[in-house]
């Protein structure tokens, strides 16, 4: 394969920068093999995401989150997964980029941050240290003082107290927020124009998590980055995304504006997701209405819908639909954007008669 | 950092004091009368009863345990007169006693074979770190091919070999069926009377029998430990910055995995250096460990209580050592 000349790719990036979305994922699957077979973790998933936009990927654990988001990154070991279908980073293609092009864009073009900030920071080495060997890789021509300038400057940006002395600690002696500070300051040292967090508070205190989506707001803002981020906090969902993908078993089973997701959901276990929050307002009495049953094996996927062994709702569907034939990706009834994977024939109704009486009677009342 | 340091000192002064207590004690008590050896060769075993108690006598044997013991320890500190018999013999401080064979002052000797066994120690954990760390981390980055199967379980092959056996193998073969040149006269012969070429070739065939056979061992160490090591979030971390592989493996990974390696290191360094028995004995070597060993046959009870003191006291200098680079190592350590 002969490598493509720089000033042609930068130029196709830059054109895709002005039209159309900053992140373009198309059919993408990634399979693993394992000693039982291949696992296909993620199938068939298209997205995109513009800069300045926040998507929300939510789902329980398995369902493919995390793995389409490295798949982006370009973080799985080649040798063990199978990458195929399209991912566009800027206008370039990056399943299938060799290796040391891949380098480039990582941690330049397109950040990760990750959930538990301890575990993701190297213990032996300063604050300063990992995140001047962040901007160093990607600057060749800076020194060594640049880098720990900029350093400075992130950690103050991120909002660490003292950022000149504090560079020189060692993870272990910040607090769990201010590792996640330190986090989000290494991903974005390079200015991407894309940034994955992948829950970044879900090790966090509550008081602290909200200080921290707060400040990914705001330095979204600022680097007029695409953002996605994945988590299965319906909570951070509704803070933060402009759109919602929701995931289950390597499947997206419903996209839409946040605002289409949280209000009119069409898909069961969208509903569910929605049921199983607890509500402060609540009486203490109510109780949590949790998803029965667990995520299916991704070794041995049930048949048809893969949700529908979980299904509270599959027997309103004529015959064995639900077990034997894979529902379609297709528009909902709110609008041509929101689109949903299921077989129910009046989601609308369903949702309206069983649904939100259990969960936000209050709500029921304001829309009759 | 320091006053750990102090204070590690002190408890290893204590336990110093104890093993050497616990040794007389035992040497005391033993089954038959700590005179009873050196009786033995003097008389060319004809020990009467009488005879025996001349030397139990001049010896101190009949004296308490307690008072005896002081006297040892002051021998230590300020030197002191051993009498055996009828002859007096001079042994200044640090006095660890006479050797019952050679009579001579038994610290004299240690330090003269110190050399010898530090040469062995020092070249075969060179040797043995030298392969069996890169070796580790080529087998972890490529953990579950082939080449690594077929490597980890060659090496577990060897490494199941009793280390005797294999000494033993490596010298019948090398030295005496293949008469290979370089490790035909197996030996310590000092740098300054002999030159560093005969010092080499001298000792070249046991470091590389320690060498081989600690180089299986720390593959199989650093192996485990890297492949621990580039698992870690920190490695994904790494990985998502962009930096490239060698720094990731190296840099990230191996910086992690080294601190289990330098933790065994240490304690199987003063093993080495407290005396190597197999290595020393099989080829030839007049190191601490022979030395022990005869010692140990020719019941030279003040020389086997040195040896066991000095392994004693270079496996505490050990550990203290490897919790001190430890501390280095990792940061997050805090010594106290």
């Amino acid at each position: 394969m002969t490598s493509v000349p720089v000033t042609q790719s930068s130029a196709a990036a830059a054109a895709a920068e002005t039209d159309g979305p900053f992140l373009q994922v198309e059919d993408l699957k990634v399979t693993f093999p394992t000693e039982d077979g291949p696992v296909t973790a993620v199938q068939g998933l298209s997205y995109s995401v513009e800069k300045g936009k926040t998507l929300g990927i939510v789902g329980e654990s398995g369902s493919g989150k995390s793995v389409s988001s490295m798949a982006v990154m370009g973080l799985h070991d080649t040798k063990s997964a199978q990458i195929s279908g399209s991912i566009r980073v800027g206008g370039t293609e990056v399943v299938g980029l060799s290796e040391s092009r891949m380098r480039g864009l990582r941690g330049n073009a397109m950040a990760m941050i990750f959930q538990d900030a301890l575990a993701a920071l190297h213990p032996f080495y300063k604050i300063g240290a990992q995140l001047e060997e962040a901007y160093l890789v990607h600057h060749s021509s800076a020194s060594k003082r640049d880098a720990r300038r900029k350093a400075i400057e992130m950690l103050d940006r991120v909002g660490i107290p003292q950022p000149d002395r504090r560079v020189d600690d060692f993870p272990h002696q910040f607090s769990g927020g201010m590792r996640q500070r330190a986090m989000i300051a290494m991903g974005l040292i390079n200015d991407p124009s894309l940034l994955i967090a992948d829950e970044p508070t879900t090790a966090l205190d509550v008081t602290v998590q909200a200080q921290i989506l707060d400040l990914l707001q705001d330095l979204q803002r600022e680097f007029n980055s695409a953002v996605i981020i994945i988590t299965h906090d319906l909570g951070v969902i509704a803070e933060m995304a402009d759109d919602v993908l929701v995931m289950y078993a390597g499947r997206c089973v419903e996209f839409g504006t946040t605002k289409q997701i949280l209000t009119t959901p069409e898909m069961p276990y969208t509903w569910g997701l929605l049921s199983s929050v607890p509500d402060v307002s609540s009486s203490t009495d109510a109780r949590l209405i949790p998803i029965p049953g667990n995520p299916p094996s991704l070794l041995r996927p049930p048949p048809g819908c893969s949700f529908h062994p979980r299904c509270v709702h599959a027997d309103k569907v004529a015959g064995d639909l639900c077990s034997t034939q894979l529902p379609e990706l297709l528009p909902a009834s709110s609008g041509t954007a929101h689109l949903k994977r299921c077989h129910l024939p009046d989601p609308v109704a369903v949702y309206h008669d069983e649904v939100l009486p259990e969960i936000a009677p209050e709500l029921l009342e304001e829309t009759r | 950092m320091f006053a750990y340091v102090v204070k590690r000192l002190i408890s290893g002064v204590l336990v110093v004091a104890l093993v050497s207590m616990a040794i007389f004690l035992l040497f005391w008590y033993g089954p038959s009368s700590p005179a009873q050896p050196i009786c033995d060769r003097e008389t060319s075993n004809r020990c009467t009863p009488e005879r025996l108690e001349v030397y139990e006598r001049t010896l101190g044997y009949d004296n308490p345990v307690y008072e005896e013991y002081g006297k040892f320890v002051e021998g230590v500190f300020s030197g002191r007169t051993i009498t055996i018999a009828s002859s007096e013999y001079e042994c200044a401080a640090p006095c660890l006693g006479v050797s019952f064979r050679t009579k001579q002052p038994v610290k004299e000797e240690l330090v003269s074979r110190m050399p010898a066994t530090f040469s062995v120690a020092i070249g075969g954990a060179f040797l043995y770190l030298l392969f069996g760390v890169p070796i580790g981390v080529a087998a972890a980055r490529r953990r579950g091919t082939v080449a690594d199967k077929a490597l980890v379980s060659s090496f577990l092959f060897i490494s199941s070999i009793p280390y005797y056996l294999f000494a033993l193998l490596t010298w019948l073969y090398l030295t005496i069926t293949f008469e290979v040149p370089i490790f035909s006269d197996t030996g310590y012969f000092s740098i300054g009377e002999n030159g560093p070429f005969k010092w080499f070739t001298g000792l070249f065939l046991a470091w590389v029998a320690l060498g081989i056979f600690g180089c299986t061992q720390y593959t199989r160490f650093t192996r485990g430990a890297m492949v621990e090591a580039l698992s870690e979030d920190y490695i994904r971390t790494a990985k998502a910055k962009g930096l490239p592989a060698r720094t990731i493996v190296y840099k990230h990974g191996l910086r992690a995995a080294l601190v289990p390696v330098v933790t065994i290191f240490g304690i199987d360094f003063g093993t080495l250096l407290a005396g190597t028995i197999f290595t020393e004995r099989i080829f030839e070597i007049q190191g601490i460990g022979w030395w022990a060993l005869e010692a140990v046959q020719g019941r030279d009870l003040p020389v086997v209580q040195a040896t066991a003191l000095f392994s004693a006291v270079v496996l505490i200098i050990s550990n203290l050592l490897v919790d001190v680079i430890y501390s280095v190592l990792d940061p997050r350590v805090r010594l106290s």
